[in-house]
């Protein structure tokens, strides 16, 4: 069996050799990657810390083997908005979690903002905030940020059709 | 260079007053861009992994293990057992202050509970490790396990929670009861909840001869450094910890774990630096959890709905090996005043792991209880429960006499009904429905926390710049201690907040003391407001001594620090910048220190508390039972608000756990085998975003000239309180049924 892979992380593709199949993708990221933005709450699906997007679809990360998705595009919350940390904008959701403060510890965060954005970009749950809070229920916050979290989602999905519909209104001007 | 450099520049800055600012996090844009990096997101160089074998039974002895098998399988380097195990310089199950509690490090073959630590793995990769432990298939001799709050053999302890007396009373109970027209009694039971921080604990080791190295998430650095120092008889100085940001602790975090000795002791027998991270399901067992309680409440009252009596009991359990308590009773303290009140508490060992704090400890079952009970005597007065509560209102600490040092529950009662729309509330139960059938009930809760503080350190710099640097190592485990903290810097040393660099998070800054009993800011912006008082005096003395500058002799009249200038107090226009009087007297810098505790004098003469009310809106299914919560405002004073946004998280957070006390946190052991059933997140229910409805936080005006210089009280466990109550009277008044055994479950309704 090959234990060679071409994923695609966070717009690089890389060329990646697995030292053992029994990797799941969320230690491939953690531990051989050194991207550890996501996190590991429980290791079973059950918490969503883990959440990336794969494919564009969102998958809890820990329940994945690496091995199974040769090809696929990956991305995780550290591709979201490369160089925010060095002073280049943020993504809305990111900004839009900071500004309603949908967090406190943190960790659970990184998986919060991939499920928001999957979600956003799946069309699942325009502005009914219950709807929201239904698609955002794979992602436990022990904190009880949740307040912030729905408002951030809601936020920032206004703010991204609205960015949208203008560069729409440009493209056809 | 400080560790950890945070990006984000703070918004809403008001000159000279950070204090009171909505500020976002500091470190937002690092946890929002999986920046921030964890314990376990290190890796130092040479790292191998680190994976915890546990016990399958809750008592007897490990017989065998197969080691060789888990030596054999490729990648594993050494599996730590009893027989090689580095041995330590204290016995781990020596107890030299109650804040020292019993550790299972692989010293003996003796299992005292489900999920102890019986072997460690380590190995090349974590799938290795994790294989290894696999292999281990350990064998026992095992013993009936002691399981549940049944047993007859219990025993009144001597103390409950952090020293409480387990008995206090005054007044006469038996008289009380015996001149009520009006008497209740009921049984409340609440079960073991465990905290299940979304952060397992974890820890990176690597030692350096005889220094250590850690990343670690804590609660308590120095008291960590001293528990290492005593167990690995090596120096504190020589114990580095960084813990920038803790993934969540409410409590769990703040004694350090026999699963984190482990990692250490295992990167000592193997030479090399170690990771390890407990599994979710070994967060059932050897880091700490809520006791279960059964509380009995009597009350009784006159013929007006007044109190003569109030009697809380508590039985709950603790583990066979270690003390520790859980105070329940001694939430009935502090809320209603009575003639006569009585608590006491009594206690059963089983084969669990030590229970521990845990958010709210003592005051959430408590509270739970209390509020039950005190909506149940409103109703045999036949008084609204609003009403009952200010028919007993406090006006002196009930338990002591004291006065409060303050105490807005008043406005905290006016505020939150009027905001809930409480006055429509119909008495009687069963009344309301929706538009698709379902059972409306509204009930409420009265909400209480002790304002406490604990010993913490701070050092503060001004430069020749005039810019400020204040350092102390305090714990963000999530409450905001990277901007509330950085907000009081900047007001301690007159500076804008970009102005100054706040250092914190690593045990060799200034001890913090601990973060916990809703106390942190309290304590350490203590000491980061004297820090700073002391670094202005000594300017100030520079400038008033000198008669170049435009303060000399300003004397008496003193000045004020303000946007990195001292001026005049009688003469605003007389000024003079930091770095002007510093550049003067040819100084680099100037220091200041300042501590932050409770001042004796204040605590002996004030009873000091954080209250709040808290209203609740259920909507019960009448066939099937399910209890959604549809709607919970929270009003609560706390003294001096810091930043309002990370308070009124702190509130919702709390509220929410007393959603889940209610309704869905339940640790089920197994009476026959001593084992949790459900030690994972798919059946330890935790409230998910669906679960939690409109919230609303008030935060009421308070100010408390007593409780410390700068009139803090925590925020941080107060809204589990209260909640927990208002919701099940709310369900009670959805549909008549009291539910007196938390969580509140569909089966316990259907017979509505």
């Amino acid at each position: 069996m090959s234990l060679s892979i071409t994923l695609t992380i966070n717009g690089a593709e890389r060329a990646i050799t697995l030292d053992d199949p029994r990797i799941t993708l969320l230690d491939l990221l953690r531990e051989r990657l050194d991207l550890t933005g996501t996190k590991k709450g429980c290791d079973r699906g059950q918490c969503g810390a883990c959440t990336v997007l794969v494919d564009g679809r969102r998958v809890n990360s820990c329940l994945t083997l690496a091995l199974s998705h040769d090809g696929a595009d990956i991305l995780t919350i550290e591709g979201v908005a490369q160089g925010a940390t060095a002073g280049e904008p943020l993504h809305p959701v990111q900004a839009a979690f900071i500004a309603h403060d949908g967090f406190q510890c943190g960790f659970c965060t990184p998986g919060q903002i991939m499920s928001a954005i999957g979600m956003i970009q799946e069309g699942q749950a325009g502005n009914d905030p219950e709807r929201v809070r239904e698609a955002m229920s794979g992602n436990l916050c022990r904190c009880g940020a949740y307040v912030g979290i729905t408002e951030a989602v809601l936020d920032a999905q206004r703010s991204m059709a609205e960015t949208e519909a203008a560069s729409g209104r440009r493209n056809a001007a | 260079m400080p560790e950890i450099t945070l990006t984000q520049a703070p918004a809403h800055i008001r000159m000279g007053s950070s204090i009171g600012q909505p500020l976002t996090r500091r470190e937002g844009v690092l946890k929002t861009t999986g920046a921030a990096r964890f314990a376990a997101d290190n890796h130092p160089p040479g790292m191998v992994y680190a994976a915890l074998a546990v016990s399958s039974i809750a008592r007897g002895r490990v017989t065998a293990l197969n080691v060789a098998a888990a030596m054999a399988h490729p990648g594993v380097i050494e599996v730590m057992t009893p027989k090689n195990a580095p041995k330590l310089a204290l016995d781990p199950d020596a107890k030299n202050n109650p804040f020292m509690f019993r550790l299972d490090l692989l010293q003996n073959d003796r299992v005292r509970y489900a999920n102890q630590p019986i072997a460690v793995v380590v190995a090349d990769t974590l799938e290795a490790a994790t294989e290894g432990v696999a292999l281990l298939e350990p064998q026992y001799e095992a013993e009936p396990a002691r399981t549940g709050l049944d047993s007859d053999d219990s025993f009144a302890p001597a103390a409950v929670g952090a020293g409480s007396p387990a008995e206090e009373s005054h007044g006469d109970i038996t008289a009380g009861l015996a001149a009520a027209s009006v008497r209740m009694e009921a049984v409340y039971d609440t079960p073991a909840q465990y905290h299940n921080a979304m952060e397992p604990h974890a820890i990176v080791a690597a030692w350096d001869g005889d220094t250590l190295s850690i990343d670690t998430p804590s609660q308590g650095m120095a008291m960590a450094q001293a528990r290492i120092a005593g167990l690995f008889g090596i120096a504190p100085e020589g114990i580095h910890i960084r813990s920038p940001f803790l993934g969540g602790g409410f409590g769990s975090k703040g004694l350090f774990s026999g699963p984190q000795v482990l990692g250490i002791m295992a990167a000592r027998l193997v030479g090399r630096p170690v990771k390890l991270v407990l599994r979710r399901e070994q967060m059932f067992g050897p880091v700490g959890h809520r006791a279960p309680t059964r509380q009995t409440l009597r009350m009784g009252a006159d013929g007006q709905g007044a109190l003569t009596a109030l009697s809380h009991h508590t039985k709950t359990a603790s583990s066979t090996f270690d003390d520790f308590f859980e105070p329940a009773a001694n939430a009935s303290h502090a809320l209603y005043a009575s003639p006569a009140i009585a608590t006491s508490h009594e206690v059963v060992r089983i084969d669990t792991g030590t229970p521990l704090f845990m958010r709210a400890p003592g005051e959430a079952p408590g509270s739970a209880a209390l509020e039950s009970a005190i909506d149940e005597m409103a109703l045999a007065c036949g008084m609204d429960p609003l009403a009952f509560r200010l028919k007993n209102y406090a006006e002196m600490e009930p338990i002591s006499g004291k006065p409060f040092s303050s105490k807005a529950l008043r406005q905290c009662y006016e505020q939150g009904a009027e905001r809930f729309g409480w006055a429509k509330r119909p008495q009687a139960p069963r009344q309301m429905q929706d538009e698709a059938g379902m059972l409306v009930g509204w009930g409420m809760g009265t909400a209480v926390f002790p304002a406490l503080m604990f010993q913490g350190q701070a050092r503060a710099m001004l430069r020749q710049d005039g810019t400020g640097v204040v350092e102390t190592g305090a714990h963000d485990m999530g409450q905001g201690a990277w901007t509330a903290l950085a907000q009081i810097a900047a007001d301690s040393l007159g500076l804008d907040l970009d102005r100054i660099e706040f250092r914190s998070g690593t045990s060799d800054l200034p001890d913090a003391g601990i973060a916990g009993g809703s106390a942190h800011t309290a304590t350490v912006g203590t000491a980061i407001h004297g820090a700073g008082a002391d670094v202005i005096g000594k300017l100030a003395d520079l400038a008033m001594d000198d008669e170049r500058s435009p303060l000399f002799g300003a004397g008496n009249a003193g000045v004020i620090a303000r946007g990195g200038r001292l001026h005049r107090r009688d003469d605003d226009g007389r000024s003079e910048s930091y770095a002007d009087i510093l550049a003067r007297a040819g100084l680099a810098e100037i220091e200041g220190r300042g501590t932050g505790a409770i001042d004796p004098a204040a605590q002996a003469a004030y009873a000091m508390h954080a209250h709040g009310a808290v209203f609740a809106e259920v909507k019960v299914d009448p066939d099937f039972g399910q209890v959604r919560v549809t709607r919970l405002v929270g009003a609560f004073a706390a003294g001096t608000v810091v930043n309002p946004r990370m308070v009124r998280s702190q509130y919702y957070g709390g509220m929410i756990w007393g959603v889940s006390f209610a309704l869905h946190e339940h640790a089920v052991m197994d009476k026959r085998s001593g084992r949790l059933m459900n030690p994972n997140l798919a059946e330890y229910y935790v409230p998910v975003n669906a679960d939690v409805p409109s919230i609303e936080a008030i935060l009421v005006e308070e100010r408390d000239i007593h409780v410390n210089a700068l009139g803090i009280k925590g925020v941080g466990e107060i809204g589990v309180t209260g909640t927990a109550g208002a919701i099940a009277n709310a369900v009670w008044h959805a549909t008549g049924v009291r539910v007196r055994s938390f969580p509140i479950t569909l089966d316990q309704l259907l017979d509505a």
